[in-house]
């Protein structure tokens, strides 16, 4: 697996994208200082950017890396060489190259500032491991849309209607539901919900972090209540854990019973 | 050597392999024809484990090669479609498939042999594609297998090529090696087969060598003798 991961990564370094996410990163995280002159706002702005953006360009750059890599996929198919280590290999590759740059690109403006002198380093370092879940996540899904999809343009459609799904239109649905119901208690109903969508997740438990909660009125107070004790943290990092291996076991599901 | 039985596949609606039994044993050149769509590739690429039958057994020197992997390091494939990474050179493609099998490989004769030398450095992309069925034959033959599967390994070659190509068929045969190919060239399964395994409906329609083919048929020539087997799909209520 090693090796194929290997190959992968250095197929996308020699791609340039991944320099232009990198560079466009690099570039955000000091534009981002530069203004707010203070950590903590500019961790408010990045948060609100990674959120949608990482799940955009994994699930775009997992389409891509899939319906480019095809020829390369079926070379790899007739040698020894197990199914699910080329997929895994290939998707972990992906996902390792694009958290890279996210890290990086955001992780040097930050150190530069003064990062470990700061209080902010939790806060910062809880933000890239949720932008490094969510590359992850979005990668997994895109690579099964794009196995279960021939046509390219199908795949890529799909991918971003799973990403608008998740990113806007279930906040939008929530809102309502929130708005209709608000005669009844809906803490229970907000939580969950929070839980099985990885983009809310992320959010809410950055927010929390961030002891902004107090904007959030009530829900925010029993959110606090959850989302603040290291049992909270934990069941959510568990949370979007379990949202990496579900699609990645479907993605191995997936490979190991398609033609090619 | 290679045990088919009861192999059957459908792609949606289109029933390509329907109950096909066959069985090759070691040594020899053997041809895979049929007309177009009759799942020449399909049976090869079961046999590789790139398409998953839905029922039926496949096995390689006695052993089950559904979803198995490790065989394969015993088999070369030349896929009929060169279609390679367009961003690797040429040497950086031999160098990864090289090292992905653990296996000692002789491309430098090879590329000798193909005139392969001044395109090492270029890119995939950027080939002809003829040059690409070089490099493909390179990837081929490199590697030292009990079974070679080559699918449509003419195509695209200079008649120079094409003798070399033919050499180092035979020089595998020699050797004791099995071969499978598939071809739509007459004049190569004349010259190299020792067998021809005819495909119609996904079933073996005929098995035998060349001079059985010919007096079945009462034909003198093999390409008129295939052409009445393929004229049989052709016609309403055929076998």
């Amino acid at each position: 697996m090693l090796k194929i991961l290997k190959y992968s990564i250095y197929d996308l370094l020699r791609s340039r994208w991944s320099y232009v996410y990198f560079i466009f990163y690099l570039i955000l995280g000091f534009v981002l200082l530069f203004l707010n002159n203070d950590i903590n706002k500019a961790i408010i702005t990045l948060l609100n950017i990674i959120i949608v953006l990482t799940p955009l360009i994994g699930t775009i750059f997992g389409v891509m890396y899939y319906y480019n890599s095809k020829e390369f996929t079926e070379l790899l198919l007739a040698q020894p060489i197990k199914r699910s280590t080329i997929f895994m290999g290939q998707y972990l590759g992906v996902s390792i190259s694009l958290t890279l740059s996210l890290v990086l690109g955001i992780g040097i403006p930050f150190v530069l500032y003064g990062l470990f002198k700061s209080a902010a380093i939790f806060d910062f370092g809880l933000l890239l491991v949720v932008g490094a879940f969510l590359n992850f996540i979005f990668v997994a899904l895109a690579y099964n849309i794009a196995l279960a999809n021939e046509n390219k343009i199908k795949g890529f459609g799909y991918a971003i209607l799973v990403w608008l799904l998740l990113a806007v239109v279930y906040d939008g649905v929530f809102m309502i539901l929130a708005i209709k119901f608000q005669e009844y208690p809906l803490d229970k109903f907000a939580l969950i919900s929070m839980m099985l969508n990885p983009i809310d997740l992320s959010r809410t438990l950055i927010l929390l972090k961030l002891d902004i909660s107090a904007l959030l009125g009530y829900t925010g107070a029993v959110f606090k209540e959850f989302f603040g004790t290291s049992l909270g943290l934990f069941i959510s990092l568990f949370v979007l854990f379990t949202w990496v291996l579900i699609p990645a076991w479907l993605i191995n599901r997936k490979a190991g019973r398609k033609d090619f | 050597m290679i045990e088919i039985t009861q192999l059957y596949k459908k792609f949606g609606k289109l029933t390509v392999l329907d109950g096909l039994d066959l069985t090759i044993d070691k040594g020899g050149v053997f041809a895979v024809l049929g007309p177009n769509g009759s799942g020449k590739t399909t049976l090869i690429k079961c046999l590789l484990g790139m398409v998953i039958p839905n029922k039926g057994e496949v096995k390689y020197h006695d052993k089950s090669v559904l979803k198995q992997w490790k065989y394969r390091n015993n088999l070369n494939y030349l896929p009929q479609i060169a279609n390679f990474p367009a961003n690797l050179s040429v040497i950086e493609l031999i160098k990864m498939v090289k090292n992905l099998r653990p296996k000692t490989a002789n491309e430098n004769e090879l590329i000798e042999k193909f005139d392969l030398q001044p395109f090492l450095k270029k890119k995939l992309g950027n080939l002809s594609g003829g040059t690409k069925q070089k490099v493909n034959i390179v990837l081929t033959f490199m590697f030292n297998s009990d079974l070679i599967i080559l699918d449509e390994p003419t195509t695209g070659l200079d008649p120079i090529a094409l003798i070399y190509l033919k050499d180092l068929i035979k020089k595998e045969r020699d050797n004791g090696k099995t071969i499978l190919i598939t071809t739509h060239i007459m004049s190569v399964v004349e010259e190299l087969a020792n067998e021809i395994v005819f495909l119609l409906d996904g079933k073996i329609y005929f098995k035998g060598s060349v001079t059985t083919l010919k007096a079945q048929t009462k034909q003198e020539n093999l390409e008129h003798a295939i052409a009445q087997l393929i004229s049989k799909q052709y016609q309403p209520n055929h076998a």
